[in-house]
């Protein structure tokens, strides 16, 4: 069997809508098995989305699906290039229809879209039933609305889909992960118990599902860390063949850089024990990876090691996490610093007068403020210029929305009723969704995963 | 051979990811040849030190020598973490640079890289 190329279009719900497209010409040329994945369902994505599909049986999906897929559908169609992605959200079955659809305003003929069911736990128990199962965090879920509760599945179920032979796969929730082990499950036939083997290709999934995060994006450091072209930053591809031998380049014609240090950066990203990072389908140790330039923009990456997952699934809750109220205001020039404090000791007061007892913050950005705590302690230690421009920002948390308003109202306020020449006010108040994770056993879980053909 | 005090970033570069209130820093060398050096002089309880302000009650510190890199999980540093954080950066994403900026190592002169902006 020959080598696998997958290349990823997005790295996060709102990622950029036109990297596919380069992707997608660099797979055409490719000699090989080619698939493209997105990877847009952040757990607050999925719990939005869930909310939509309750008021609404055909809603629910990403609403970036269009943006991402009308570019790309034909040309990836054309050239064999099959998609998988989580674009499904908390409704796979909706969003396989609109692939349909999108396909028949493009006169894109016999489109086949599979989609995998059974990651939400909220269509196979009652909300009373995950309330009671123990959280990792150690908080009650007590008796919080529950939006939403999806187990990561794993890779299994979107070999299973892709082994339809169809051209899109559409999932819920998934391992980020695992659109691209899916893929190689498929093509290379790996045994479920080769850990080695699962383990580059998990790690393969772990430095694509970030996209341009390991191509020289979210990298960039002007003197110390150049990035050629981050505007046109291309996102990257994994050459896998059966040997788990790992390749990570990008696509060609495109800004950014594949290199040594941008691999370790995102290999490391969001990972804590790099001995054992969970995953459904295998235990991945990092520790003794090495990497190697092979050519400008290609790293070989080699020696993950694999053991059993751990017995147990992990489960995302969404419950309803209240309001958050914000509001910003910016002071300049002349003795801007102690316009923007007496800004910020008029919030304080004026919170007291209303009688607000939650906990409020207030930063005066400009002065280290997203390294400060909630009490600004590193601000009052620092010397700070006097001068210059500062913004100063409110920010509370309620149970009730009339609280977050009422302190984003505060900052408004300022504009007659604050220090001298305050401006650019912007207030935010939005509904706040949390999270939580429990673990659960399998066989709870997998009887209810299905894979299902969704036809026009 | 003279030594001077810079902040790590002279020498590192990083990134920050979250999970839950939980924080983790990875620290990847430029120079093989300072390793070593920041093995040394970039411990668990210096970083520890650094977070304090925002409540950070554990560091635990991985060594991967192949990729030149030290990961850092710090707990409780993230003010709740996303959930319940009133920072506008409830996933700590900025804090690599914090880590980079406060911690100092101290080296000789000479370990710099040219032209480094921290020789003056």
């Amino acid at each position: 069997m020959g080598k696998v190329f997958i290349g990823c279009g997005a790295g996060f719900s709102g990622d950029r809508f036109d990297a596919a497209s380069a992707v997608v010409d660099t797979l055409a040329r490719c000699d090989g098995e080619r698939f493209l994945i997105f990877e847009v369902l952040a757990e607050r994505t999925l719990a939005i989305a869930q909310r939509l599909r309750l008021n609404n049986p055909d809603a629910g999906y990403s609403p970036y699906l269009d943006a991402y897929l009308e570019p790309i559908l034909k040309k990836a169609k054309t050239h064999k290039i099959r998609i998988v992605s989580n674009l499904g959200a908390a409704n796979p079955v909706a969003a396989a229809k609109r692939v349909h659809a999108i396909a028949r305003e493009q006169k894109i003929d016999d489109v086949k879209v599979a989609v995998v069911l059974g990651d939400d736990l909220l269509g196979v128990y009652g909300p009373e039933e995950i309330q009671k199962l123990p959280t990792l965090e150690g908080i009650s879920l007590g008796d919080r609305e529950i939006i939403a509760a999806n187990v990561y599945l794993g890779a299994q179920s979107i070999a299973d889909a892709l082994a339809l032979n169809v051209d899109v796969v559409l999932v819920g929730r998934t391992t980020d992960a695992a659109l691209t082990l899916g893929p190689l499950l498929h093509v290379h036939q790996w045994p479920t118990d080769d850990w080695d083997r699962l383990a580059q290709g998990t790690l393969a999934g772990h430095l694509l599902e970030c996209g341009g995060q390991v191509t020289g994006a979210y990298f960039a450091d002007p003197g110390f860390k150049e990035v050629p072209n981050l505007a046109e930053v291309g996102f990257p591809i994994a050459e896998i063949d059966a040997t788990g031998d790992l390749v990570i380049s990008k696509a060609d014609h495109t800004g950014g850089l594949v290199s040594k240090a941008t691999v370790t950066e995102q290999i490391l990203y969001e990972m804590h024990d790099p001995g054992n990072y969970l995953t459904p389908d295998v235990t991945l140790n990092v520790t003794d990876v090495k990497l190697q330039d092979l050519a400008a923009d290609r790293v070989r990456v080699s020696g993950a090691r694999g053991k059993p997952p751990p017995p147990t699934l992990k489960v995302t809750v969404s419950v309803d996490g209240g309001w958050l109220g914000e509001g910003e205001i910016t002071y300049a020039g002349p003795n801007a610093l102690a316009r923007a404090e007496l800004a910020a000791a008029v919030i304080w007061r004026r919170s007291q007068i209303l009688g607000i007892q939650e906990p409020l913050r207030v930063d005066i950005f400009g002065t280290g403020a997203v390294h400060d705590n909630d009490m600004s302690a590193r601000r009052q230690k620092q010397k700070i210029p006097a001068d210059g421009e500062y913004r100063v920002r409110a920010a509370i948390r309620s149970v009730h929305k009339k609280t977050a308003q009422q302190i984003a109202d505060e900052v408004q306020s300022l504009y007659c009723s604050g220090p001298a020449a305050g401006g650019g006010v912007r207030q935010y108040v939005s509904q706040q969704v949390s999270t939580a994770s429990v673990l659960v056993a399998p066989d709870m879980v997998i009887p209810h995963v299905r894979v299902e053909l969704v036809s026009a | 051979m003279s030594s001077i005090v810079v902040p790590l970033h002279a020498i590192a570069h990083g990134r920050a990811g979250d999970k839950g209130n939980r924080s983790n820093i990875s620290v990847i060398v430029y120079d093989e040849a300072l390793y070593g050096l920041v093995c040394e002089q970039v411990t668990e309880e210096r970083v520890l030190k650094i977070f304090s302000h925002r409540g950070a009650s554990q560091v635990r510190r991985y060594e991967l020598p192949n990729l030149l890199a030290l990961n850092f999980v710090i707990d409780d540093a993230l003010e709740g973490g996303v959930n319940a954080s009133l920072n506008i950066d409830g996933h700590g994403k900025t804090l690599s640079f914090l880590l980079l900026g406060e911690l100092t190592v101290k080296l000789s002169r000479s370990q710099l890289p040219d032209g480094s902006p921290y020789v003056s």
